[in-house]
């Protein structure tokens, strides 16, 4: 009798004591992906199960069956598919190598990225794109062993004035935003061409001259927010902890002031002053139509 | 069908609206162009079908079957954008003698002033069908092509007005749609010789109006539900024709026999009559199965009906005929590689062109029941995909058809059934 207690106690310590220790960290194995998420909207609750259906019908021919972005067109994709597994993700509204909400997640299935091959999932229904969250959550560890953190806050925008764009504009030399985005924000600047993103794939700074949307949506808050909270992944870093939030505000107007194609309340400002007039004029006369359709 | 994904593609002028939709965007080897053709055993049987006898040529009915290996037409599909907000589709096609012909040719200038609302296509397209007849399911000589969108009454004489809504027809459309493609409209100017090259037939015109609207309904998603509405006209005579005369043999004195025949002068039919067609459809998703239903109406004038000359009077009794039909097309959808179809078709003459007479089919004169030229057809099928892939397309396709025709055989005015047994490969590259 003392024999077979002993032995279970042995037994117990067996099991037991490996579970503990690792339960201690230290030799804490890495966390594995869940093959069940939820994703919260509003009052939307996605489930992976729902999304899993939708992902292996529109998705995964770019991101791939495991959600890696290796998809059979991936290599014809510039830039190419993003990698689930690694769970970075450009588009946030929380700091900086934090994981996005669902909802930030939720609004990139809407939007699209403009200048990818990402299109807008506006199509599908806000419960298809609920569930398509859900299921983009089970291929990475970090939804596991991370909670995303709260988003970055937004404070209201200030007034408009000229002097915001120019001041916006003296910060776009100090915090040298040029050298990528280029003096006149066309993208081109000397350090353009040697920019990769975290797959070490060339990347190209965003021109501000071709659009008036960026990959993270196409208001002043949108803007705000990308340099609050940089794009992961790629080179464009977070402003946050040296960029005051007016400051911030101030870039925007200026950044706005570069879109010379786009009619916009900064743009409109800045041509009233002679040295901005000055400036769009000599922009516009220099952008030509390619015959492609696409404003250079 | 297309998914609403797709079908927003296609409505966006196969953009992806990220701002790299021209061409220039993609690799130069790059050229958007497939092939689908389909090799198949088939098996065809018509239950009543005309053939010699103790009544002469032609003058008995016996059950026909034919059966053996064969192959489809060949489509060449290319299309995609020109440069931004100017898209294209071309699409020569052959039948499977390898006779070409253009079934598509069209250009389209997409988000006019950027809204969404203004899209204009011109050349020869298929028209704004919710269901596609060019991307049917159904590959049997019954079942591939809709019943109701070609249905003619059996008073009319095959050849004389030709007309289909599955058949791409020429004109010029515009549509516009909600961002979200929710919201659908369109309206066509068309010419009306049944999307045929060279204006063969005549001066007229006819219109093409569809509208439809997508809600969604709880778990089950996105369900579509929309109308549409043909009218148009037709020629029933021609100012002039073409008389050829050819010999086709020598009597027994060896004189030369010889053979007329008459064929229209390109552009000269006159004496238009109009043809309308109605119709109500609903697209409903559940789950895995989905289900499209479609109501069909559709009047055709009295000398379209009886295939005369509007210059020539009617028989005593005519009407203008008269039809309600509808479409029953469901799929189960196990996995996206396989899926199951099944479709009933009916259409009920509501208004028969001529008097009901008891007795045998009399042409220009009477029918024999209030039924003539009703149809039912029933079709199930199979589709198989062993592989999943964006650049290639391949499956496995079984399907069989049964179609039932009233009164229409041609000795005894009996019914007539005829029934296709399909098995093949179905790919594109």
């Amino acid at each position: 009798m003392l024999n077979i207690k002993k032995l279970c106690l042995n037994v117990a310590v067996m099991l037991i004591l490996p579970l503990a220790a690792m339960a201690q960290g230290g030799d804490q194995p890495a966390a594995k992906p869940s093959s069940h998420m939820e994703s919260h909207i509003g009052n939307l609750t996605g489930h992976s199960e729902a999304g899993a259906q939708l992902y292996y019908r529109y998705c995964w021919g770019c991101h791939g069956a495991r959600g890696n972005g290796d998809g059979e067109n991936a290599p014809y994709v510039t830039p190419q598919p993003r990698n689930f597994v690694a769970g970075t993700f450009k588009c946030r509204s929380t700091p900086t190598g934090t994981l996005p909400l669902d909802s930030d997640l939720y609004d990139t299935l809407g939007r699209g990225f403009n200048f990818t091959n990402m299109p807008s999932w506006a199509a599908l229904t806000a419960q298809n794109r609920a569930d398509l969250v859900a299921f983009i959550k089970t291929f990475s560890a970090r939804w596991v062993a991370e909670k995303p953190v709260d988003p970055i806050p937004i404070p209201a925008e200030p007034k408009l004035t000229v002097e915001s764009i120019k001041h916006g504009g003296e910060l776009f030399q100090k915090l040298e935003c040029w050298k990528c985005h280029g003096q006149e924000g066309r993208g081109d600047g000397p350090s353009a061409s040697t920019l990769t993103d975290s797959n070490d794939q060339p990347i190209r700074p965003y021109n501000f001259t071709s659009s008036n949307r960026s990959k993270c949506g196409k208001t002043n808050s949108d803007l705000y927010r990308i340099f609050m909270t940089g794009l992961d992944g790629t080179p464009m870093p977070s402003f946050a902890d040296v960029v005051k939030p007016e400051d911030a505000w101030d870039l925007v107007h200026y950044l706005r002031t570069l879109q010379v194609n786009n009619a916009s309340p900064e743009l409109a400002l800045w041509e009233t002053t002679p040295e901005g007039k000055a400036i769009v004029t000599a922009k516009k006369v220099e952008n030509t139509y390619t015959g492609s359709g696409v404003k250079p | 069908m297309l998914s609403p994904f797709g079908q927003q593609f296609k409505d966006n002028g196969y953009q992806m609206g990220n701002d790299r939709d021209a061409p220039i965007f993609q690799q130069a080897a790059y050229w958007p162009v497939t092939f689908r053709i389909t090799p198949v055993w088939h098996r065809e049987s018509t239950s009543r079908a005309q053939v010699d006898g103790s009544n002469g040529p032609g003058g008995n009915e016996a059950t026909v079957t034919t059966h053996g290996f064969d192959w489809s037409g060949l489509d060449f599909h290319t299309g995609g954008t020109l440069a931004k907000n100017f898209s294209f589709y071309v699409l020569p096609s052959s039948d499977n003698t390898g006779a070409f012909h253009f079934e598509s040719v069209w250009a389209r200038m997409d988000n006019i002033g950027g809204s969404s609302w203004f899209n204009v296509k011109l050349g020869k397209f298929e028209l704004d069908n919710l269901l596609s007849e060019k991307r049917i399911l159904t590959l049997t000589n019954e079942a591939g092509v809709y019943q109701n969108y070609h249905f003619q009454p059996a008073t009319e004489t095959p050849g004389f007005y030709t007309f289909g809504i599955g058949d791409n027809q020429d004109g010029l459309e515009w549509m516009g749609h909600s961002k979200d493609d929710r919201t659908r409209v369109s309206a066509a100017l068309l010419s009306s010789n049944d999307g045929s090259p060279g204006l063969p037939t005549n001066r007229g015109y006819g219109g093409y109006f569809a509208a439809s609207r997508a809600f969604e309904v709880g778990s089950l998603g996105l369900q579509r539900v929309g109308a549409f509405a043909y009218l148009g006209e037709a020629p029933t005579y021609y100012q002039s024709n073409l008389t050829t005369t050819t010999t086709v043999g020598t009597d027994g004195d060896g004189n030369p026999v010889n053979s007329t025949t008459t064929t229209p002068y390109a552009g000269t039919g006159v004496g238009n009559k109009g043809f309308q067609r109605y119709g109500l459809i609903g697209m409903w998703y559940l789950k895995k199965f989905d289900i499209t239903t479609i109501y069909f109406h559709g009047v055709d004038n009295a000398y379209l009906g009886l295939s005369l000359p509007s210059t020539s009077p009617l028989p005593a009794g005519a009407h203008s005929p008269s039809w309600n039909g509808g479409l029953f097309e469901s799929h189960y959808m196990f996995n996206p590689q396989w899926i199951l179809i099944n479709r009933y078709e009916l259409i009920r003459m509501s208004q028969q062109a001529l008097p009901v007479v008891a007795g045998p089919y009399v042409p220009d004169v009477s029918v024999p029941t209030s039924t003539f030229g009703n149809i039912d057809v029933v079709t199930f099928g199979m589709r198989y995909y062993p592989f999943i892939s964006s650049r290639a397309g391949f499956a496995y396709h079984a399907e069989y058809s049964i179609l039932r025709q009233r009164n229409v055989s041609p000795v005894t005015s009996s019914d007539l059934t005829t029934s296709s047994l399909l098995l093949g490969f179905d790919f594109a590259f």
